[in-house]
């Protein structure tokens, strides 16, 4: 396990972000047989998984496995798709987040999400970040707003890139800008849970490693679960990982132990480069 | 008609040398089609192409040229003395062209001789009396010096049409022989017949540019000829539009800013109807509405596109106008005197600019990235507010384009106009009350029976101008906006 | 990383359900409803404005396509007729006799009802003159009962279609109230009936003063020749222009001319091609005013534009395969184009033309400028040439000239000649439509 933490030791941040033990830590999102039908096609099947609070979780597998569709069941993005149909038990601290008292939009205030491509508004940085807070009226008045899109942009580890230009636009950042731009978006609302969508694989490799090392900064304060293609990055970021083949949850536990000692030899398969 | 007798007999020879062609070009090849160069038909189409473009190409130039020479010849013939006070050359010309209509239909009729008609010593009142019983005069003032002129304008056509049969004639056969000498197993057919087609087609093209340029030339020269008889700067700035209708006055007020207020306010209650109808319209079908929804809703929409403007102008002079003064008039609000008025017009060219509105913002919209919807959701934006803060700014500048050509289009409208919003040119605030706009102003002063070259009927060609001009303006900024803003998502 | 600073503890977050709506998230989801219900309000208005128009064509156009006609049976011996003939004022002794045989037929069905001779003229026109005609051009009829068909006025056509009511009329020189009740009492009798008036759809335009008389007929044929002349010129040139600019063109200042050219001529206002057509065609090169011939070379240059885009994108939904099969075998490009390419987009080019030729039926603003509107067709062109070169009038030209007539009962005229326009139009999309699906290929 410690081999997965070789980021904690370096000096470029603080320790305490290091010192969560997976052991203590709270269910977050639990799912219970989850199905997902896009029309007729059998998307996902019998998905059933607990995510843990304060916590890097990783979704691998092959492409068209599954794994994003069931990340974007866990904010109800799917509910945009008109075709999309999605059956079982997903909770969020303990609340069914298919209920029909639930309001999406009230959830994706709890539950944020990064996407694969930057995607910031056509809007001024400030006003990218400061657009969520808006509409949840998170903030009382222009100073509070300005504090929260300060501490947003910090948090998504840009603050000092960006502080000068705020007025600037979204769209006129490089890519790893782009994408942290809209960490610091998703992050400005407050969530509880953050999702990310291959959030580095448009980035070039400088990028993806500022991406990443933020990644595990957030560690801290929310429960992350990250769909990735890379192993490299899953191993890299994450603390628990799972694994997706055609639409089923194969293995899920601890990220040595999967890319040391998977159980199951789709798992070792893929591992080793042999499906994917 | 000798002149369509002449084009059939140049297509006569092309189709002779085709079949010629073909059988010569076979025939050096032995019979057979494996040793040419092309296939035989490319040798046939290469002699009909060299007998007809030449020859139909020198007669059409000669068709434009020759009234030109004959015209400038005729009126240099005209005596100063005949052009009366009050009148023009152009005048006295078409009066030269009407006597000779005259002794041509004379003549067709059988009412007078060749000779006579030609004759130019010829009592002068003998030929009129008889022009006037075979009916073919309607003015009486027929003058000795119109009559002489008509003679030799006749005259002169007569001799210009007979020089240019020949030379059709001839170039046609030559061509003929040329090609039929190039018809030969090893001339390369195929590429110079396919020469020609390409420059067929560039000339197909360049059409678009002629009818351009036909279009600046026509509203230039006569908006010149304008400026000469009334000042430009009354025209531009004058606050009364007033014209005589006596034809020739100098009293007219002919000054463009109450048209180009009535333009403008029509064009504004227009925008106002059409652009939150119709944007709200497009965020509904392609935000909200089902697949089903859209399906039906959309070409119903885009009929009121497809409905011609003469329908929505009776509409406005018919229905639209006497609602409104139900309401509006002395019996409801009092507000309004009669049908025709600005509301009418701009409300009925509002609901047809809908549709205009509609289906380019929905266009526009549409190219807005999903990622910016999926950015904005995954925050927790509810559909509207994603709508509002994030796919409309995004494609604002688009919309905007879209609200500019609607706007170029209600400025150009006429059929709304002329019906609907009255003939009083005025400077009001009301929009109850009738006014008048450019287009409709244009319809009227050439309809009328002003002659051509008084400044009545040549103001509309500045009034053309001044939409011209208004109109591109418009359309170059917005598409210069749309291709901008496409570039931005490409 | 000093961005890292403050972010290392998580801001005290308030925990709240999912499962209850707090009060924010009510009221944006009000606000949400709301604005869905404005997209669907400007859906439904923008449709309401679809069939107010369409109630008021059918509603207002649909009496033009009826008219009242008086069913006479009428048997004139011979005597009567040289009796007739020998008076001084000869139809006014028609006259005589036919009212006499009117009163016969009423009575005859036990109706009493007072009129004139002045009454009639004002419901039936001159009847005197229309039964002498018929008797010296049919003298055999002499003796032998015949059946007349005699077209009511305008004006009784207006009682019966509700245009005139009793309320509403003034006595005028046209029609009295008391003529109503004769109208009413040959409604009863079964003499007077409305019939489908097939003057309207065959006839030419009338003078001013004769509403009923006025048919659309000469001016769908000039209509007709017009887009004969857009066919025959915009569809050859708008394929060569398209042809060359998507196959063929270089990328060069030249083309980019064509193309702003294009773009920019789409949008410039009918009008002003009507002045284009005014100061080229009738001015400049002395065609013949009015005359379908013009018409149609105006609109031929206002509907290019159309044409090029529509055949242009036909074109480019060809994929690229198909030329490089063609020119892999050998053909060259030009070969490549009009033996494979053109073939394949054709559906699609007639599809664009013959919206492009709809577009161009319902234009009027350019008729007006070069007098069509000015000209009332009074009769139908003689032979296929005259078509062309002979002053007509168009449809929607012929409708304006209807609108703008002070006589209200050319506004139904107008409105039924609306009617006629719209089926046409509709035929055509209905075939581009049809043109659409059923060669429709996926590629």
């Amino acid at each position: 396990m410690d081999a997965n933490f070789a980021k904690e030791n370096e000096p470029m941040y603080d320790a305490p972000l290091g010192k969560n033990d997976v052991d203590a830590k709270d269910t977050k999102i639990a799912a219970k047989d989850v199905q997902v039908y896009y029309g007729d096609t059998h998307a996902i099947k019998d998905v059933s998984v607990d995510l843990l609070d304060k916590t890097v979780t990783a979704f691998i597998g092959p492409s068209g496995c599954g794994k994003s569709t069931f990340l974007r069941c866990l904010n109800r993005m799917n509910d945009t798709i008109d075709i999309c149909r999605v059956e079982g038990l997903i909770e969020l601290d303990g609340e069914d987040i298919y209920d029909k008292r639930v309001d999406p939009v009230q959830l994706r205030a709890k539950v944020g999400m990064v996407f694969q491509k930057p995607n910031p508004f056509p809007k001024s940085i400030y006003d990218n970040v400061a657009y969520g807070p808006k509409i949840h009226g998170l903030a009382k008045n222009k100073a509070e707003l300005d504090e929260i899109v300060e501490k947003a942009l910090r948090r998504g580890a840009i603050w000092d890139e960006v502080k000068d230009r705020l007025d600037a636009p979204g769209t006129g950042l490089s890519g790893g800008q782009q994408q942290r731009l809209c960490i610091a978006r998703a992050v400005a609302t407050e969530p509880e849970v953050l999702l990310m969508d291959e959030p580095c694989s448009a980035l070039d490799p400088i990028a993806t490693a500022q991406v990443e090392e933020l990644i595990d900064e957030l560690r801290a304060s929310y429960s992350v679960v990250i769909v990735t293609h890379s192993m490299q990055q899953a191993a890299r970021v994450s603390q628990k990982t799972a694994f997706f083949h055609l639409g089923n949850l194969v293995e899920y536990g601890e990220t040595s132990q999967i890319f040391t000692n998977p159980v199951d030899p789709r798992t070792e398969s893929y591992i080793t480069g042999r499906i994917g | 008609m000798p002149l369509l007798w002449l084009f059939l007999i140049v297509l006569a020879i092309a189709a002779v040398g085709f079949v010629l062609g073909r059988a010569r070009a076979l025939a050096s090849a032995g019979g057979d089609v494996r040793n040419l160069h092309s296939l035989p038909s490319y040798y046939g189409n290469n002699v009909a192409i060299k007998t007809v473009v030449p020859a139909i190409l020198v007669m059409l130039i000669w068709l434009i040229v020759q009234p030109m020479i004959v015209n400038s010849t005729i009126s240099g013939m005209i005596p100063e003395s005949s052009v009366a006070e009050n009148s023009s050359l152009g005048l006295v010309m078409s009066e030269v062209r009407r006597t000779a209509e005259g002794l041509d239909n004379a003549v067709a009729n059988g009412d007078m001789t060749e000779e006579f008609a030609r004759d130019a010593r010829a009592d002068f009142t003998d030929v009129t009396q008889r022009l006037k019983d075979a009916g073919q005069i309607v003015t009486s003032d027929v003058t000795q010096p119109i009559l002489r002129a008509a003679q030799s304008y006749r005259i002169m056509n007569a001799t210009g049409n007979l020089i240019m049969s020949g030379i059709v004639l001839a170039l046609a056969l030559s061509g003929l022989f040329w090609g039929l000498r190039d018809s030969h197993a090893a001339f390369r057919a195929r590429n110079t017949v396919e020469a020609a087609v390409r420059a067929l087609l560039i000339g197909a093209a360049s059409i678009a540019i002629l009818t351009t340029i036909g279009i600046i030339l026509s509203l230039v020269f006569n908006t010149v000829e304008f400026f000469r008889l009334y000042p430009a700067t009354d025209f531009f700035f004058g606050t009364s539009w007033a014209p005589s209708f006596s034809g020739r006055g100098g009293s007219s007020d002919l000054g463009v800013l109450p048209l180009l207020w009535g333009t403008f306010y029509i064009s504004i209650v227009a925008l106002v109807v059409a652009v939150p109808i119709g944007l709200f319209a497009a965020v509904y079908l392609s935000e909200y509405a089902t697949p089903r929804v859209r399906a039906v809703a959309k070409p119903m929409l885009e009929v009121l596109a497809g409905i011609p403007t003469i329908v929505y102008g009776l509409f406005a002079l018919l229905t639209v106008g006497p609602l409104l003064l139900g309401i509006f008039g002395d019996d409801g609000l009092g507000w309004m005197q009669a049908g025709t008025a600005v509301m009418t017009a701009g409300l009925v060219m509002g609901i047809m600019l809908i549709p205009f509105v509609s289906s380019l913002s929905d266009d526009i919209i549409n190219a807005v990235p999903q990622a910016m919807r999926d950015g904005s959701y995954g925050l927790g934006a509810t559909q509207s507010e994603t709508i509002k803060q994030v796919i409309l700014p995004a494609a604002l500048p688009g919309i905007v384009g879209a609200i500019l050509l609607a706007a170029s289009r209600a400025i150009g409208e006429t059929m709304i106009v002329v019906l609907g919003a009255g003939a009083a040119a005025k400077l009001s605030l009301n929009p109850f009350e009738a006014m008048t706009t450019v287009t409709a102003k244009i319809v009227s002063q050439l309809t009328g029976d002003a002659d051509f070259s008084s400044p009545e009927a040549l103001v509309a060609f500045a009034l053309g101008m001044t939409l011209f001009v208004l109109t591109l303006g418009l359309n170059v900024l917005a598409l210069y906006i749309v291709r901008k803003y496409r570039e931005q998502y490409e | 990383m000093t961005d890292a600073s403050i972010g290392g503890a998580a801001a005290p977050r308030k925990k709240s359900s999912i499962h209850e709506l707090d009060a924010r998230t009510r009221k944006r989801n009000a606000s949400e409803a709301r604005f869905k219900a404005f997209g669907l309000g400007a859906i439904l208005i923008g449709l309401f404005f679809l069939v107010t128009l369409a109630v008021s064509i059918v509603r207002s156009g649909l009496p033009a396509f009826t008219e009242t006609v008086v069913d006479v049976e009428f048997t004139l011996s011979q005597a009567q007729f040289d009796e007739a003939e020998s008076t001084l004022f000869k139809t006014a002794a028609y006259s005589d006799l036919f009212i006499a045989d009117l009163r016969g037929t009423l009575e005859e069905r036990g109706m009493q009802v007072a009129f004139d001779e002045a009454a009639i003229e004002r419901l039936l026109g001159k009847v005197g003159g229309t039964l002498r005609e018929f008797y010296r051009a049919n003298p055999e009829q002499l003796g032998q009962p015949v059946a007349f068909q005699l077209p009511a006025s305008s004006r009784v056509d207006g009682y019966f279609n509700g245009r005139v009511t009793r309320e509403t009329l003034e006595d005028t020189r046209f029609l009295q109230g008391s003529d109503l009740d004769l109208v009413d009492a040959l409604h009863e009798a079964g003499v007077i009936r409305q019939d489908f008036n097939w003057t309207f759809l065959t006839g030419a335009d009338s003078g001013v003063d004769n509403p009923g008389g006025a048919g659309i007929g000469a001016s769908v044929v000039g209509s007709f020749f017009m887009m004969l002349v857009v066919l025959v010129l915009a569809l050859p040139i708008g394929v060569a222009a398209s042809i060359y600019l998507e196959e063929f063109a270089p990328q060069n200042k030249f083309t980019d001319l064509i193309e702003v050219n294009i773009s920019n001529l789409a949008a410039v206002p009918s009008i002003v091609f009507g002045i284009l057509g005014l100061a080229v065609f009738i001015q400049f090169m002395h065609l013949p005013q009015s005359a379908p011939l013009v018409g149609g070379l105006v609109l031929t240059l206002m509907t290019l534009p159309t044409i090029i885009i529509s055949t242009r994108a036909a074109l480019k939904a060809v994929p690229p395969s198909i030329r490089d099969a063609a020119l892999g075998v050998g053909a060259s490009k030009m070969q490549a184009v009009f033996h494979h390419v053109l073939p394949l987009a054709m559906p699609g080019i007639l599809t664009g033309t013959i919206i492009g030729l709809a577009q161009a039926l319902g234009e009027t603003a350019p008729l007006l400028l070069i007098g069509m509107v000015g000209f009332v067709a009074r009769g139908y062109p003689e032979g296929f040439l005259g078509g062309f070169t002979e002053p007509n009038s168009a449809m929607p030209a012929q409708i304006y000239t209807w609108a703008a007539r002070a006589d209200a009962s050319f506004y139904e005229k107008a409105w039924g000649g609306i009617i006629v326009l719209l089926v046409f139009l509709l035929l055509m999309n209905v075939i581009a439509i049809i043109l659409r699906r059923k060669f429709e290929r996926r590629w």
